[in-house]
């Protein structure tokens, strides 16, 4: 790549003022510390907006009976890049296939929402939620329950057709 | 009516213990309240909203970080000396709050058992005492920063040293123009004597006022000279080591400082606690409380009330008040200066310009003694030749030579010749 140069004119030393502008920097301050325009958020009160893609702490939907929407078809902990959700599968008597185990560990994921994207039947979802905070490590690693009790909104889903989410 | 008469005898005995108790009272309030200060004008200056949690608006914030120091634990490093470790924290506080007992802080109290002045002890070598305490001061930051037994401490007591050494100077010579006008020591004889000549010493001292409050800001240790704790470059100096309780004393020293300096410049150039008009002034002459003298020479005796006491020390509080703003202000606008820059205005500019204004201040009032000039017409004159020489310093000396630090010789050496503007050429790859 070609090498530019940009030429910063500097005032000459001999004629610059430090009170002058000391001065100027002063009635800027106190413009600014008489203003009570703030720009602070305060954050328990007022919480952030966020995008509709936003990809935090995931949840499982549930069917009407209250059973996960899970078929346990082993999609999402093979397209898992961090290898963070574990899923033991099982049979009931009419053959259908739900998940014994499902657990996602929030610490290994990257949210990179994959898991959401690969499910057939839209069943684990990432979602619109940051407030994650734990008392231990263990708490971490959410369980079936703890994933279909989550009741935040599920993150849209980026479509190619409308890339901008409009 | 109450007669008026100087305290003696026992309750002079009570009514300074009382001053003190309340004075200490009052100044660690001060400080509490001037950190919590600093915090919330530095966040609307950014924009922010400050410290806001604890109690309304914030304000019980200095109590909840006073509790929080103390109940945090005490970390002493394992190679630090430990004597002298705890005993830097305690030699920065005690000058801090020890300087203000000279100062005069409102007009006299009448009480039943006589008239109280209100100053701890009106010492008759007032600012004596006051430049030797405040001096005092280096030596817990000195101690602290070199008992730390660590590098950046180090660094932040050794620039402590050498800057307080240096503006000490130029804070003497410009106080030297107040003792010559005021011709005593005493901080009430000051304020008294510009109660009689009904102008505030920041008129006819103008240029040292300017003097007196760059090397306060500098004998503080506050941006821009906060070189001793330079965040950005020795993490925070002499305190880097310091927790808890013994951090938090050298804040309290730091923000006493602060309070001291901008009540002596409250008191040596605003008058202190007088307020405009002659109705509240008093002075003990001669064994009486008066309020000025007649046409002919005879004085005019003067009424304390309690009244009277409360407005003058309102008055003072405001005063210090302003200071203590224009402190945090200044602090939250201009950066920090280099350490080469520091000194080059400490022993180039500050010192000169202090020495040639003594002797311009001295001269001028000898020549205006010896032609008889007296009264309001003397501090005119004054006033018009010290205006003179804060325009001369402001625009002569201020053309790039109060920052230009250790490099000016070398670089106006090696531009001379070249009239085009000095470039600095970036590469972008």
């Amino acid at each position: 790549m070609a090498v530019t140069t940009k030429v910063i004119r500097r005032p000459d030393p001999g004629t610059t003022s430090y009170l002058r502008s000391a001065l100027k920097g002063m009635a800027l301050t106190l413009r600014h510390m008489l203003n009570p325009k703030t720009v602070t958020q305060q954050y328990p009160e007022e919480q952030t907006d966020l995008s509709p893609r936003w990809r935090g702490t995931h949840r499982m939907e549930v069917h009407d009976d209250g059973r996960p929407k899970c078929v346990a078809c082993g999609l999402c902990p093979t397209v898992c890049p961090a290898n963070c959700i574990r899923l033991v599968g099982g049979e009931d008597d009419q053959g259908n296939r739900y998940p014994i185990v499902f657990e996602i560990d929030e610490f290994r994921c990257i949210f990179c929402g994959m898991c959401q994207e690969v499910c057939p039947v839209e069943a684990i979802h990432v979602g619109l939620d940051y407030e994650n905070a734990e008392y231990t490590r263990k708490r971490f690693v959410y369980d079936l329950d703890r994933l279909m009790q989550q009741d935040h909104p599920t993150a849209l889903l980026w479509d190619p057709a409308d890339p901008d989410s409009e | 009516m109450l007669e008026i008469q100087p305290i003696t005898g026992f309750p002079l005995l009570a009514s300074s213990s009382l001053k003190i108790a309340i004075m200490f009272g009052v100044l660690m309030l001060a400080v509490a309240y001037a950190t919590l200060a600093e915090r919330k004008i530095s966040a609307f200056i950014q924009d922010r909203v400050g410290p806001n949690r604890v109690g309304p608006l914030g304000l019980l914030q200095p109590i909840a970080d006073g509790l929080k120091n103390l109940v945090k634990e005490e970390a002493v490093p394992g190679s630090a000396s430990k004597f002298y470790f705890m005993l830097g924290p305690m030699m920065a506080m005690v000058p801090a709050l020890m300087t203000f007992a000279v100062i005069p802080f409102a007009a006299p109290l009448p009480t039943p058992w006589g008239v109280v002045d209100m100053i701890i002890a009106d010492v008759p070598i007032g600012i004596l005492y006051i430049l030797a305490l405040s001096s005092l001061g280096v030596y817990g930051i000195v101690i602290g920063g070199w008992a730390s037994n660590n590098k950046y401490a180090f660094l932040g007591a050794l620039r402590a040293s050498a800057q307080m050494v240096s503006y000490e100077v130029a804070l003497g010579l410009s106080l030297l123009v107040v003792l010559m006008l005021a011709g005593n020591v005493t901080l009430t004889e000051i304020v008294w004597q510009q109660q009689q000549s009904n102008l505030w010493f920041v008129l006819p001292l103008s240029l040292g006022f300017i003097l007196f409050m760059i090397s306060a800001f500098a004998e503080t240790n506050r941006l821009p000279f906060d070189m001793p704790e330079a965040e950005s470059e020795l993490i925070t100096g002499f305190h880097t080591e310091y927790s808890a309780m013994k951090f938090s004393m050298f804040f309290i020293a730091e923000y006493s400082h602060m309070l001291t300096a901008s009540a002596l410049m409250a008191t040596l150039f605003f008058g202190g606690w007088d307020l405009p008009g002659s109705w509240d002034d008093a002075f003990w002459y001669q064994g009486e409380l008066i309020r000025g003298f007649d046409a002919s020479g005879a004085p005019i005796a003067a009424s304390p009330a309690v009244w009277k006491t409360l407005l003058t020390f309102a008055g003072f509080a405001v005063k210090t008040a302003f200071f203590l703003v224009l402190y945090i202000w200044v602090r939250w606008t201009v950066p920090r200066f280099r350490y080469d820059q520091v000194m080059q205005l400490g022993w180039k500019v500050m010192l000169p310009t202090a020495l040639a204004y003594v002797m311009v201040v001295a001269g001028t009032i000898l020549v205006l003694d010896q032609v008889g000039v007296s009264g309001f017409a003397f501090g005119m004159t004054l006033t018009g030749v010290s205006a003179l020489c804060t325009v001369a310093f402001v625009f002569v000396l201020d053309r790039g030579r109060i920052i230009q630090g250790a490099a000016a010789g070398r670089r106006a050496a090696s531009s001379k010749g070249a009239s085009a503007p000095r470039q600095e050429v970036l590469a972008h790859d």
